[in-house]
């Protein structure tokens, strides 16, 4: 069982941190769709099969194609992928503070005591989401729809372009 | 050779999908590699359909299947399936078969063109998508991959998408059948509303077992019509759009924009036969309101009907065409007719014994006629060809055998008793004769026409400089239509009236009855008169005299000019379909603008100028009243935004790492003790 | 050692990739993504305590994580948005040059 979660967790995090270090654009947005369908498959192997469909629905479906969107609406020329080199200070900095993070986590976890819970597996089915989601949770998804709603639409009015001919709509 | 048991069932589908995945990760230079996967996977899949078939053979009455679940809902669950049972099994050794063919035919065929290893991805996502349709056992899995066919078929069709003609036929396929598509699906969900599954067969529980269809026919939907009679048309409508039925078929004449081999793929062995396959799969739930006396439709009535109609009108609209894959096209309309009819008047036996002959048939037409187009640098009037049966001696045969195997020549070749079958059904139904005579006037026609096709194609002199420069192609493009020629011929003597073993092995019956040729005779005397018919004039008007120039009038154009005009304008169906749905879609969506315009718009300005107005009365009450006390607090407070703002750097790196080291710090001062 | 606690290692080497990618990278969009992956370590770990402790609703943690999903992706399309409107303004995508709102 943990030589699953193993070989997902590797394979999840290689394909992230290969995705963070290339410099062709297109390359890291396939390789952060590997990365996430890693992160899906780690669903499935916990047992919460509805959060991997809906990681692979909105991750690998969705976002990996606005981003691919992303990447293409905002190039120079035709040929123009790649991003300049960064600074090396930056990145230095960049890792410094990230490895400080690491292991202040990873010291964290292992120091934590966490015995093996003899827990049976906690099953959850479409059903009983469905319920708890109309039910008890149904003021967060009626916000949470909300907020998607207005998302969209100030996506769409923040990247349209500027509208300076028509006057009489700004007061 | 060992049977394949059904639980392995996966792989034949599984294996091309591979190839897909493979020919999708190769760049784009390693072709061969992409053709390589592509045929070996294709070719693994027909010897694992072999197997199938043996496994089938060995129990042909019974319909094994297994089972899984897909995805838990509550106390139900979605289940799907494999299901092996004789129909499954010749099926996947035709698709495999002919699909393997094809693909050797395209090693040829596109060798000069730069995306050939798309090509061969695209290629065996289409026959894996197709061999889903054919091994599944719940109409779920069948659905999806149905429209995995119809995706791969969009790219197929417009795989030479910088023709302009190309893509919009890719377009055209796509959306038509998706019109067949939203039936299905409404189908698809009243069927598992009404039943709670979808498996086909599920020892007892399955749609098209016994109970279940008891429960579905003794429902009354709407009208009264009993429920099995609803969703089976439904779920006709599918096929309607997929199988080029009328009055959705205008899509597949179109789809001869792509590269031949596809148009080989789709017309003979896989796409528009997935229509035919599944309402021979479903029959048992299409038929199931036969015994029902009070309902006033049966299902199965309209479906004799709409292949009646589809029969005889692609023949006609094929007499009236020059280009020489649009013939085959109406052909094909035409020859799909038929195997509806013969589901429809209640022998999907007969359907599916003509869809394999025909699948053989008419790939060996198309590919032959690919041959031809390859030879002649992509030309394809036929006016502008002639004079090849000299140069093409190997095309010209093959291409004989398959233009006689469609029109039904007697005895020898397959298509005759394929087609006999269907005709004799036609003639034992009962409701009403009318399709049987569609079925006879579209014999002489498709006669007729496959005359004019070859005597215009191969014989007489070469009217254009490219039909004289004409070659033999490549042996990896004559090699499958001798195949394919073969098996044109042979495939009938499974199915002769005299030794039925096709039929027998279908129908689930161990022991094969033979009847005698004399049952029925008079029937197939006419039919042979009438194949007589239509080739004599064929002759008569095209390969007594034959064509001198590329411009010279056609001799029945001459004759009738107002009907083959016509005819060759197709009917006018686009042009109709232009004037009625393209014209209601754009005036509805005229309506939604204007509504949207001035309705909507006036509510949401007159929101506005009220929110305005209250804008203004607040500010006189502001600006006389509360602004000077606010004025001094505020120049003090600026002062010390001023001071903060200096942390303002604007750099969001610096943010994070603000952030970033402050978590860490945090976490240490609570590790060492502070968290107390 | 524990699922639990290689589920929470795991979680904290993505979330520190994500970190060092949006530390390191200058291009926004990188830096987006890099986001988004802390996102996804942080919905890691809701689903590891849900599956490895015992809680009293069994669909607590599946819910927390659609909810942070559904958010997430409001939050990548307005972020992704942004990118583009930078892009019209700036003619690239450097965030360090996205500093006109300094104090």
């Amino acid at each position: 069982m943990n030589a699953v979660l193993i070989a997902i967790a590797l394979v999840t995090l290689g394909a992230a941190a290969v995705a963070m270090t290339l410099r062709n654009l297109i390359h890291s947005a396939l390789l952060l769709i590997a990365s996430w369908a890693g992160v899906a498959a780690f669903y499935l192997w916990a047992g919460a099969e509805f959060v991997a469909f809906a990681e692979v629905l909105v991750y690998v479906g969705a976002v990996s194609m606005v981003v691919l969107f992303a990447v293409l609406l905002t190039r120079r020329s035709r040929d123009d992928l790649t991003v300049a080199s960064d600074s090396a200070r930056r990145a230095f900095s960049g890792f410094i503070t990230g490895g400080a993070v690491c292991g202040v986590l990873f010291g964290a976890v292992i120091a934590s005591p966490m015995g093996v819970m003899s827990s049976p597996t906690p099953t959850v089915t479409v059903r009983q989401i469905g319920t708890q989601l109309m039910g008890t949770h149904a003021a967060s998804l009626l916000i949470v729809g909300v907020i998607l709603t207005v998302a969209l639409l100030g996506a769409i009015v923040i990247a349209s372009a500027d509208r300076k001919d028509n006057s009489e709509d700004t007061p | 050779m060992t049977g394949l048991a059904v639980q392995n069932l996966w792989l034949i589908p599984a294996l091309p999908l591979v190839a897909a995945a493979i020919g999708a990760l190769t760049p784009r230079t390693g072709r061969s590699l992409a053709a390589g996967a592509a045929i070996a996977a294709m070719g693994v899949s027909f010897l694992l359909s072999c197997g199938a078939l043996v496994t089938a053979l060995a129990h042909p009455a019974a319909h094994a299947v297994s089972n899984f679940a897909w995805f838990d809902l509550g106390a139900s669950a979605f289940r799907l399936g494999w299901l092996l049972d004789p129909l499954t099994a010749f099926m996947c050794v035709m698709v495999t078969f002919v699909g393997t063919l094809i693909f050797i035919f395209s090693l040829g065929y596109m060798h000069e063109d730069v995306n050939a290893k798309q090509f061969f991805c695209f290629l065996s996502l289409f026959a894996s998508a197709m061999l889903g349709v054919v091994v599944a056992n719940s109409l779920l899995l069948l659905f999806v991959s149905w429209e995995l066919v119809g995706l791969a078929s969009y790219l197929l069709i417009g795989f030479w998408f910088h023709k302009p003609e190309a893509a919009a036929a890719a377009k055209k396929a796509f959306i038509t059948t998706r019109i067949g598509d939203l039936g299905l699906l409404l189908g698809m969900l009243w069927l598992y509303d009404s039943t709670g599954s979808l498996l086909f067969f599920d020892g007892g529980n399955g749609v098209l077992e016994a109970n279940t269809l008891g429960a579905l026919t003794a429902h009354t939907a709407l009208g009264g019509f009993a429920l099995s009679t609803v969703i089976g048309l439904l779920i006709f409508c599918g096929a309607v759009g997929k199988s080029g039925q009328f009055p959705l078929h205008v899509w597949l004449p179109d789809a001869m924009e792509g590269p031949t081999p596809v148009s080989a793929l789709i017309h003979a062995a896989t796409m528009v036969a997935a229509g035919v396959f599944l309402i021979a799969r479903v029959y048992p739930l299409m038929s199931a309101d036969q015994a029902l006396a009070h309902t006033a439709l049966h299902a199965l009535t309209v479906v004799a009907f709409i292949g009646a109609i589809t029969a005889l009108m692609g023949a006609l609209i094929a007499v009236a065409q020059n280009d020489i894959k649009r013939v085959l096209a109406f052909s094909t309309v035409s020859q799909l007719g038929y195997m509806m009819l013969a589901i429809g008047v209640g022998s999907w036996v007969a359907a599916i014994f003509h869809l394999l002959t025909h699948a053989f048939f008419k790939a060996l037409l198309f590919l032959g006629a690919g041959s031809v187009i390859h030879a002649a640098h992509h030309e394809q009037d036929i006016r502008s060809l002639g004079g090849l049966s000299k140069k093409m001696k190997v095309t010209f045969a093959t291409f004989a055998i398959g233009m006689m195997a469609l029109a039904g020549v007697p005895f020898l070749f397959s298509g005759f008793w394929s087609k006999e079958g269907i005709l004799h059904a036609a003639h034992e139904w009962d409701v009403s004769h009318l399709p049987l005579y569609a079925g006879l006037a579209a014999v002489v026609l498709t006669a007729f026409y496959m005359t004019r096709l070859v005597a215009e194609t191969f014989f007489g002199k070469a009217r254009s400089h490219a039909s004289d420069h004409a070659h033999e192609s490549p042996a990896t493009m004559t090699l499958p239509l001798v195949i394919l020629a073969i098996c044109a011929i042979a495939l009938g003597f499974l199915g002769t009236p005299a030794f039925p073993w096709l039929q027998a092995k279908l129908l689930g019956e161990a022991e094969v009855h033979g009847h005698s040729l004399l049952e029925g005779a008079g029937l197939m005397m006419l039919s042979i008169v009438l194949v007589a018919l239509g080739l004599g004039a064929g002759w008569a008007l095209y390969g007594r005299k034959l064509r001198q120039k590329s411009t010279s009038p056609d001799p029945l154009a001459a004759a009738f000019p107002g009907v083959i005009a016509f005819l060759a304008a197709r009917m006018k169906f686009d042009e109709l379909y232009a004037a009625t749905v393209f014209k209601l879609n754009s005036a509805a969506a005229t309506f939604a603008d204007v509504l949207d315009r001035f309705v909507w718009d006036g509510v949401i300005r007159f929101l506005a100028r009220l929110g305005e107005f209250a804008g203004i009365v607040n500010r006189e009450a502001d600006e006389d009243g509360l602004n000077a006390g606010f004025d001094a607090g505020s120049k003090s407070l600026r002062g010390t935004g001023n001071a903060y703002s200096r942390a303002q750097t604007g750099d969001a790196h610096g943010y994070l790492r603000v952030i970033a080291i402050g978590f860490v710090v945090l976490v240490l001062v609570v590790m060492m003790g502070g968290g107390r | 050692m524990s699922p639990l606690q290689l589920c929470l290692l795991f979680s904290s080497a993505l979330f520190c990739i994500g970190l060092i990618g949006a530390l390191a990278r200058s291009n926004t969009i990188l830096v987006l993504l890099g986001i988004e992956l802390m996102l996804n370590a942080a919905n890691i770990n809701f689903i590891a305590f849900w599956r490895f402790s015992p809680s009293p609703s069994p669909a607590t943690g599946v819910l927390f994580v659609i909810f942070s999903i559904a958010v997430a992706a409001a939050e990548a399309a307005v972020g992704l948005a942004l990118v583009i409107a930078v892009y019209r303004h700036q003619k690239n995508i450097r965030l360090q040059e996205a500093a006109r709102l300094k104090g």
